[in-house]
């Protein structure tokens, strides 16, 4: 605990405290972006791109060997991946765009042919004599144990970097990925807007291959849009606390990681997020579960009561339910009988009635008529002349 | 490489493992097809990540690596998947593909965390093996040469593996000829197998259902880079060189039969031929040709731009 407590004040150690920032950095730019790859519904896309930077790694390791290097330069390891990364985006574009083939099959066959062939490379460098200390393995899983200060450095850097360019490409970004018809009648070339985004992904990707791997870094792409969504409708918002989401899983998890030896990077950033994702899902006050169970509860005890005061208007029998709600707020005694406020709020309720009543008959095509609730006051709905007039032929009869 | 052919060795270090790769190329391929045309593709890439949670839980529950308990678990994981990817998809109004992600990379994650807090790491079972398979190890060692094929005795000692593949191609092989008509109606036009009366939601389960057991199977023998490239890669390359479903069936157990076989032999021997002395992995290069293969048909295919605008 007190190791945990230490890694989230960046007291532990230099470079624990660079790589915290670089997760927290890196969790907040892929937030960004994926909140734009969500709306566009390419979200699976980041899956072929994470994928596909494997050969890449093995292909920078195997030149760098024989270069004379050791293989094992962050720097060469991630421009690699970024140049196969690269290669399969275009592939995943190229065959959705050129082939019969649907977008989701491009991205299925470029993960999985990327895949394996850098699967068959890492089998390569594990036979040469310097391969079996190469590390690559950590590219699968990400693993911040025992990073070099340079590492960190590159981390916190390319944290940083995919912050502003997702930042300064957010205007662009977020009308394309709302409004693709719009955006194109303003002059914005959608096709370059796209590619830049799905630049903004690779650069997401190879910067978290380190930390949280190529398995799982989609989810930093994935998951905080989505829980982002159960807190708002509104696109501005929806930006800022999937960013929000992405930064704070991407902290938290790094500084839980290296407080504790076992504890892998990219499956505790991702299963942070994801119990973000869970609390969204069920706390969020717009859509989460509980909000609109409690909305739908209290609707439901506003019809009954609003049937209650009708039925005491008319006097009819009272439901059950009906009973107990006017019970509960005193506009009936125990005896059934209406309290003089029970009286009152029966003839406004009964009034309310006749006069939708009326303004559905006169004005049914008003959509502000066709969407009642059947619970709220007319005034809600109709502005206070028109009311004037069907209070007037009301009391014509 | 003839003489390779006819060596006792080949009978026992290649065949099996060639017949287990066919096989699950076979058992993956054939659901694939109705996948991929539904644009359901990635299903069997999110199958084979939810697979091991299922696996590790099985693992920790039983003690044992053992097949029974370890492919229940997978299943269960499957069907708690399914369960969730629709319900999140129901109550956040999100499109499936999102749903998917966030379901399957969670799932995956918690798998790895549970390998690495519980000390399995030790038993053989690692997020590497899940991933590539272990094929070069599937070995027949009672066997002596081909006529070990015909010895009941030599065949008692093949890997397990084997007939329960065998089994599970063989029974997804006469599901989809069985039902192939409703399949195929549902597939390509969905509106109208309603109106005729067909129950397409429990269609569209029972291939999702047929996928999971595929690549449940597959994934025990070979790991999850063939069964996520078998899922996609030979059913895409062959609806590229046909119109008729049948057709496209047909081409797309071809291409899979030989992405397994020419993939384990260049894997086993290709190294080789350039003078290194050691092979490389079979499963990572099964996928890769299999990519080679759709990018052949990508570039060359006749029916690659779709029915109207071919030649």
């Amino acid at each position: 605990m007190d190791a945990f407590l230490a890694a989230l004040t960046l007291r532990a150690g230099y470079n624990a405290a660079l790589v915290a920032i670089g997760a927290g950095l890196l969790g907040f730019a892929a937030g960004l972006v994926g909140n734009f790859l969500f709306l566009r519904k390419r979200s699976l896309v980041g899956d072929a791109i994470a994928h596909a930077t494997l050969p890449g790694v093995a292909l920078a390791f195997l030149v760098m060997v024989a270069l004379g290097g050791d293989g094992r330069n962050l720097a060469g390891l991630l421009a690699g991946s970024a140049a196969t990364a690269g290669i399969g985006l275009l592939a995943v574009d190229w065959i959705a765009r050129r082939t019969r083939l649907t977008e989701d099959a491009a991205i299925g066959a470029v993960l999985s042919a990327f895949f394996g062939f850098g699967v068959v490379l890492m089998t390569v460098i594990q036979t040469l004599p310097r391969g079996r200390q190469a590390g690559l393995e950590s590219f699968l899983l990400g693993s911040t144990a025992g990073m070099l200060y340079l590492d960190a450095l590159i981390i916190a850097g390319g944290g940083a970097l995919c912050v502003s360019l997702a930042l300064l490409l957010r205007r662009p970004m977020t009308m394309v990925s709302f409004d693709p018809g719009y955006a194109q009648s303003r002059g914005i070339d959608l096709r370059a807007i796209d590619l830049a985004m799905m630049g903004l992904v690779m650069a997401v990707t190879v910067v978290g291959l380190k930390l949280v791997g190529l398995v799982l870094i989609v989810a930093l792409l994935i998951i905080p849009p989505a829980a982002a969504r159960f807190w708002t409708d509104r696109s501005e918002r929806m930006l800022w606390i999937a960013g929000a989401i992405g930064a704070a899983s991407g902290y938290v998890g790094a500084a839980l990681s290296a407080s504790a030896p076992d504890l892998p990077t990219g499956p505790v950033i991702v299963l942070l997020c994801f119990a973000l994702f869970c609390v969204s899902l069920l706390l969020a006050p717009e859509r989460g579960l509980l909000a609109t169970a409690l909305r739908r509860r209290a609707y439901a005890r506003a019809l009954a009561r609003r049937d209650g005061l009708l039925a005491l208007a008319s006097r009819r029998n009272l439901s059950q339910t009906a009973r107990r709600v006017l019970l509960a707020d005193g506009l009936i005694g125990a005896n059934g009988a209406a309290t003089p406020s029970g009286v009152r709020e029966a003839a406004l309720a009964a009034r309310d009635e006749r006069r939708w009543e009326l303004a559905r008959t006169l004005r049914d095509a008003d959509p502000a008529i066709a969407a009642h609730d059947g619970v709220s006051p007319v005034e809600k709905a109709l502005t206070a002349d028109m009311i004037a007039e069907i209070d007037r032929r009301l009391a014509e009869g | 490489m003839l003489d390779e052919i006819f060596s006792p060795q080949f009978v026992q270090l290649s065949l099996p493992p060639i017949l287990i790769g066919a096989l699950a190329a076979i058992a993956c391929a054939l659901p694939g097809n109705f996948l991929v045309l539904r644009r359901q593709a990635l299903i069997g890439d999110a199958i084979s990540h939810v697979v091991l949670p299922g696996i590790v839980v099985a693992f920790l529950l039983t003690g044992r690596v053992s097949t029974w308990p370890m492919m229940i678990g997978a299943t269960v994981a499957a069907l708690v998947a399914a369960i969730l990817i629709e319900a999140i998809r129901r109550v956040g109004r999100m499109e499936p593909g999102a749903a998917m992600g966030v379901v399957f990379t969670a799932l995956f994650a918690f798998g790895v965390l549970l390998l690495e807090q519980s000390g399995s790491r030790n038993v053989h079972l690692d997020v590497e093996h899940a991933l590539y398979g272990n094929l070069e190890s599937l070995i027949w060692l009672d066997a002596n040469g081909w006529g070990s094929l015909f010895d009941a005795r030599a065949l008692a000692g093949l890997p397990p593996e084997l007939p329960r593949l065998a089994i599970v191609a063989a029974l997804i092989a006469t599901a989809t000829a069985l039902f192939w008509r409703p399949l195929a109606i549902s597939t390509f036009d969905e509106s109208y197998a309603q109106s005729i009366g067909l129950p397409t939601r429990l269609i569209a389960f029972a291939l999702v259902a047929a996928a999971a057991v595929a690549a449940v199977a597959a994934f025990e023998a070979v790991g999850s880079i063939i069964v996520i490239a078998m899922f996609v890669c030979p059913p895409a390359a062959a609806r590229l060189m046909t119109d008729r479903l049948g057709a496209q069936v047909a081409w797309s157990l071809l291409f899979a039969v030989i992405s397994a076989v020419a993939g384990y032999v260049i894997a086993g021997y290709g190294p080789l031929w350039f003078g290194l002395p050691d092979a490389v992995s079979a499963a990572g290069m099964i996928a890769t040709i299999s990519g080679v293969i759709l990018a052949a048909a990508c570039l060359w295919g006749p029916r690659r731009l779709g029915a109207g605008s071919a030649a």
